[in-house]
């Protein structure tokens, strides 16, 4: 089915990792007519990036603008449906949640953005499941949601329409590197030469990061979230408050996630299994909390994903100064939304050697340098001791 | 020096409301005796049947297919339990042993430790009936879960009327619930011959068995003794479409097809009936076992994904055994509870002996698993039944009811109807353009094209939608990888699923990401921290 041997030439651009980073990394530079090959240990967007809330609204961020700009064209960019909708509606169930929906718009307003205030009637009216126990939320004239999946795909495939390639079921293991560059990425079928290579591996990322002797601390966690069937659909789909990320999709389920997550060590470059706990309960009870008139609906699917932070949960996206031909992006647990934007950058990063839309100066891994080896541990943010063998089986 | 991260989820996972030593899942031949042969041994056993399942389960077509043709009286509980235990007597038995039997229960999750889930106490269930969900922990976990039922498409069949053999017999036999008058069954192999006869013996018309193949599978005897009391057979039939007024099933049409499934001009037979019964095969129960990381393989002679197991049941899970059906059966399989009550034993005894129970050298002689047989599985089948219906039907008959998948949407890959999305680029995409890409992934195809993300969690589904992509992609269905099986397996709904026994600290200090402060610092405002709170929200509950 898969030519190996015919895809073991390489690119000008490799690519490792077919995240929504790295895909919309791949698909500016095909745009920008640069030959390009993106390399994933699986399918497209199979981890994070395919299965999260789905939020686009970061205008907190340093590519908080151009997420802004970007994201109402992207469907038209791109040819293929994204499922982009715009604006987002916070619900609050106490004062304190409140505030800091409020907090969020006028960090929006502060870039520019309209808000507006919304009373329980008002919100009621725009999001009729909320109950008697809203008292108040937010209609953010800017923001939304889209599709992760869908938009994966889509970048995948626009990428593709341009001439650039995408190797699936690929691992990446190593990187050759001569006279102080890197020429080649290593993997399980083969070696694929590169002139630039964008490293945008999601948690494997401080992996190949530390191949080049770059500290780049990233501590993955696993998160969940769940689906209901599907109910009538709401005016605006991006309601989300009460400790829950999440949308309505254009097909009517409420899809949703939060709450506590569990810091994992990732085997290897193996593919995590997607794996729910009983925080799946807990999910269902915040959900009907914020949404009561839809307590009766039907929870159908639940899963997990993988994602990776750095010690201030900011992103690194840089292109190193030895070997000069590297770049790394991470987002840091927030990548979906921001992938135009980012995206864009690395492009930017990869053909000028600098992001000419946004000052990416705060992004930087030097911020790393006096992070110790053991910050993990410090910070509270290390794997459960391994206990696995109670639970996972052994007669023990 | 270790810090810690008040907002992830160390210290806050579960404690089971129990712990049981033993849990055996399903109540049928198997699961009963299972539990009888380790509580004797003296192992503390917990037996979950989700028998009676209440009637908003049933509409959805979970766990089987009971095609909306479901008498109210499922509604009256108390008498749905009673028929429940009259129907089974074994479950007498597992009382008078000792075991603790919970019916109308749900097991709608399994959660254990593994390479990205750590701080699990102990392995546990996710368990409900129709009001709450609660957690048990277990040491050993025996999985009988039966089978479940396969349906395939044809024009008319999301009308009320099309059952599944599974459901068709669960509201004939435990039930005495079928609200159908006349019914058509489809396949003539021991299960379409059973399915006609219990649904006979239960007062329920049979206007006919439709085989696809030139001559009856099953039995001759039986087929024999079904016309004597009346019974049609359609042989080198399939099933052109169901017709009747909106919603439901009053006739169908069949056509005589070829040796190859065409149709034959001209052959075409309206029928009388009120339901149409899918009786061509079962599909083992696997879903828990997905859950718990037990290895499965695709073995089409035993009916698709089964665990595998050894000699005395135990799957991969060295505390996890597998029994019954969901460990695979043959089509004649189903004629023999002998096997399925050996394999029982035999597991239940295993699981007492991994938790120290005392070996009875009464049962060391039998060796019940069932080996593949030499002939062809089920699937050939199917497919032959698949190839009729789209030569009779066409291509533009729904495979996927919950979401409006067409057979041809779902080959083409198309996005779905809904989005009204039409791009030259988008229209140049089709199964052959992602195969480009890789081997066909089922999981990757639902997504894009929804067939198998509707409420029914894919039952009625998820084997044809496999044979569609086999077929389309040039293929075999076991070289497809298994499509995953998510939590809950049962569609619960949000206040049944939802925890009334949430600790405070899960409460107290809920986030929805991470809880870093500076991850959403302006940027522009270096060093200022959005800190989201974690204060309490007041809980509304939905009958307030």
């Amino acid at each position: 089915m898969m030519s190996a041997m015919a895809t073991t030439r390489g690119a000008a651009v490799v690519i490792v990792g077919g995240g929504v980073t790295g895909l919309s990394a791949g698909w500016w530079l095909a745009r920008a007519g640069v030959e390009v090959l993106v390399l994933d240990k699986g399918i497209v967007g199979w981890e994070a990036s395919g299965r999260n809330g789905g939020g686009a609204t970061h205008v907190y961020s340093p590519f908080g603008l151009e997420e802004q700009r970007l994201w109402p064209q992207m469907d038209e960019l791109l040819g293929y449906p994204t499922e982009y909708q715009p604006f987002r509606i916070g619900v609050a169930l106490s004062e304190t949640q409140l505030a800091l929906a409020r907090r969020w718009a006028e960090i929006g307003e502060s870039r520019g953005f309209r808000w507006e205030s919304l009373d329980r009637r008002q919100l009621k009216e725009l999001v009729p499941i909320v109950g008697d126990n809203a008292i108040g939320g937010t209609y953010l004239h800017f923001g939304g949601h889209a599709n992760p999946q869908r938009t994966v795909q889509a970048y995948a495939w626009a990428l593709q329409d341009l001439g650039g390639r995408i190797v699936q079921h690929t691992t990446a293991t190593g990187l050759t590197q001569r006279g102080g560059r890197v020429t080649a990425v290593e993997t399980t079928r083969g070696t694929f030469g590169a002139d630039v290579v964008v490293i945008a591996a999601g948690p494997q990322t401080g992996a190949f990061a530390e191949m080049l002797g770059a500290w780049l601390p990233l501590a993955p966690a696993r998160v969940e979230m769940i689906a209901t069937e599907p109910i009538p659909l709401m005016r605006v789909g991006g309601v989300a408050g009460n400790g829950l990320y999440g949308r309505q999709t254009l097909r009517g389920n409420l899809v949703y996630g939060g709450g506590p997550h569990e810091w994992i060590n990732v085997p290897d470059m193996a593919t995590p299994e997607h794996a729910n706990t009983p925080l799946v309960r807990n999910l269902a009870r915040r959900l009907a909390e914020l949404f009561p008139g839809a307590a009766h609906v039907r929870v159908i699917r639940a899963w997990s994903g993988l994602v990776e932070n750095t010690p201030d949960g900011l992103p690194v996206v840089e292109r190193l100064t030895r070997p000069d031909n590297v770049v790394i992006a991470t987002m840091s647990s927030v990548g979906f939304g921001l992938s135009p934007a980012v995206g864009r950058a690395v492009c930017e990063l990869v053909q000028h050697g600098r992001c000419q839309f946004a000052d990416l100066g705060a992004l930087a891994l030097a911020r790393f340098a006096d992070t110790p080896r053991d910050w993990r541990e410090r910070a509270g943010w290390a794997a459960a001791p391994t206990a696995v063998g109670a639970a996972v089986g052994g007669d023990g | 020096m270790r810090g810690t991260d008040p907002r992830s989820i160390a210290g806050k996972a579960p404690t089971p409301e129990r712990h049981v030593a033993l849990v055996v899942v399903g109540a049928g031949v198997t699961g009963i005796a299972a539990a009888i042969e380790a509580a004797r041994a003296g192992i503390e056993v917990m037996l979950i049947d989700e028998h009676p399942i209440d009637n908003d389960m049933m509409a959805m077509d979970a766990p089987l297919c009971f095609g909306q043709r479901i008498d109210p009286s499922v509604r009256n509980r108390a008498l749905m339990l009673e028929r429940v235990v009259e129907t089974n007597p074994g479950l007498a038995s597992a009382y008078e042993a000792g075991v603790d039997v919970q019916l109308g229960t749900y097991v709608w999750g399994a959660f254990v430790n593994g390479p990205t889930v750590q701080e699990l106490p102990a392995p546990m269930l996710g368990l409900a009936d129709d009001r709450r969900s609660w957690l048990v922990g277990y040491d050993r976990l025996i999985v009988a879960a039966g089978a479940r039922d396969v349906l395939l498409g044809f024009p008319g069949w999301e009308r009320a009327g099309t059952l599944g053999a599974g459901g068709a017999a669960a509201l004939l036999v435990r039930y005495r619930a079928l609200a159908a008058r006349r019914l058509v069954v489809l396949g003539s192999g021991a299960l379409g011959l059973q399915t006609a006869a219990l649904a006979l013996e239960h007062g329920v018309e049979v206007a006919g068995v439709v085989e696809v193949g030139a001559r009856v599978r099953g039995h001759a005897a039986t087929a024999t003794a079904l016309a004597e009391r009346g019974v049609s057979f359609y042989t080198a039939h399939t099933i052109h479409e169901a017709r009747g007024r909106t919603g439901e099933i009053e006739s169908v049409v069949l056509v005589a097809v070829d040796g190859t499934g065409k149709p034959i001009r001209g052959g075409l037979k309206e029928i009388a009936c009120d339901a149409v019964c899918w009786a061509i095969g079962l599909v083992p129960s696997v879903e828990l076992l997905h859950l718990v990381g037990a290895r499965l393989r695709f073995v089409s002679s035993l009916g698709g994904w089964v665990p595998e197991v050894d000699a005395r049941m135990r799957t991969s899970v060295p505390t996890v055994f597998a029994a019954g059906d969901c460990a695979g059966f043959h089509d004649g399989r189903l004629a023999t509870p002998d096997v399925a009550h050996a394999q029982g034993r035999w597991a239940g005894l295993a699981a007492a002996e991994s938790l120290g129970a005392r070996a009875r050298s009464e049962t060391q002689h039998e060796v019940p698993v069932v080996s593949p047989a030499p002939d062809t599985g089920p699937h050939a089948y199917w497919q032959a039944w698949l190839d009729s219906l789209i030569a009779a039907g066409g291509w533009e008959v729904n495979v996927c009811q919950c979401e409006e998948v067409t057979r041809r949407e779902l080959v083409e890959t198309k996005p779905p109807r809904y989005l009204k999305w039409d791009s030259p680029q988008m229209n140049a995409r089709r199964l052959a353009t992602l195969l480009r890409d890789g081997p066909v992934n089922q999981d990757q195809i639902k997504r894009l094209t929804r067939a198998g993300m509707g409420p029914c969690q894919s039952r009625r589904c998820r084997e044809q939608v496999g044979l569609l992509l086999a077929q389309a992609a040039g293929t075999t269905l076991d070289r497809i990888p298994l499509p995953t099986f998510r939590p809950p397996i049962r569609p619960l709904p949000l206040n049944v699923l939802w925890p009334a026994d949430e600790p405070a600290a899960m409460r107290d200090t809920w986030v929805s990401w991470f809880g870093i402060p500076t991850q959403f610092s302006p940027h522009w405002t270096a060093g200022m921290a959005v800190d989201e709170p974690t204060a309490h929200a007041r809980l509304i509950l939905s009958d307030e």
